[in-house]
């Protein structure tokens, strides 16, 4: 098929629901045969930290923001009913339950369909992540590349 | 009707339906018959809006105690 539609989704945010459902949209999007592109930036770049500790070289200020950061999709907080990490646990429990796909899964699933995952690189600066610490696999750019897509983007949304 | 390929998505959530339905279109030639099965209340309107938008035909579809079952011709 000429000319495919475009889907591109800006994840701003840091919770494990908003990811969610950002990335349930971008699965479905993919099999509607969108090009689909998911820039994360800001607190949304924690959905593509690898889960194991890592200690590139960084400053103190970098680390503490590492620190306190979640360390990859399933270690993401809920925006609601967070509860001290109870939440979480609870909805990870309902999910199972209802056969609905966790957020690690979707994001594999993504990958599979061939879903672009984009980091912007300036937050990424601004947090102190660097590149080691994000899933293999995934592209760097700024506004320019979100620009690009977006411009002719059958669907735009900031999650 | 004769089918050419069967989907089980049974008991399976929004968006698994249509993602596997689209990953199963792909095995079949233009013209043959899928058939999707699944329990997803949502997978009614979903699979319906998306045969229409990626230009393929629901032939027929059938609810039976919350078991939709959608013959799908690819286009």
């Amino acid at each position: 098929m000429a000319d495919k539609k475009k889907t591109n989704i800006i994840l701003f945010s840091g919770d494990y629901d908003k990811a969610m459902a950002a990335y349930i949209i971008a699965n479905g999007a993919a099999a509607y045969d969108h090009d689909v592109t998911i820039f994360h930036t800001f607190w949304g770049l924690n959905a593509l930290r690898k889960d194991e500790k890592l200690q590139p070289k960084k400053s103190f200020m970098e680390k503490m923001f590492g620190k306190m950061m979640p360390r990859g999709a399933n270690n993401m907080p809920l925006s609601k009913m967070q509860f001290l990490g109870m939440g979480p646990k609870m909805i990870k429990g309902v999910i199972q339950k209802h056969n609905t796909v966790p957020l690690p899964d979707l994001i594999d699933m993504a990958k599979e369909q061939d879903i672009t995952l984009l980091a912007c690189t300036m937050t990424m600066d601004l947090l102190g992540l660097k590149k080691e610490e994000l899933l293999d696999d995934i592209e760097y750019g700024g506004v320019a590349a979100y620009i690009a897509e977006g411009e002719d983007g059958a669907i735009n949304l900031f999650i | 009707m004769n089918i050419d390929k069967s989907l089980d998505a049974k008991g399976i959530a929004c968006p698994m339906p249509v993602v596997k339905t689209k990953k199963a279109i792909e095995e079949i030639e233009s013209g043959q018959i899928l058939e999707v099965v699944a329990t997803d209340a949502g997978s009614k309107s979903d699979l319906t809006a998306w045969c229409k938008s990626s230009g393929h035909e629901l032939v027929d579809m059938n609810e039976d105690d919350g078991v939709f079952t959608f013959y799908i011709k690819k286009g």
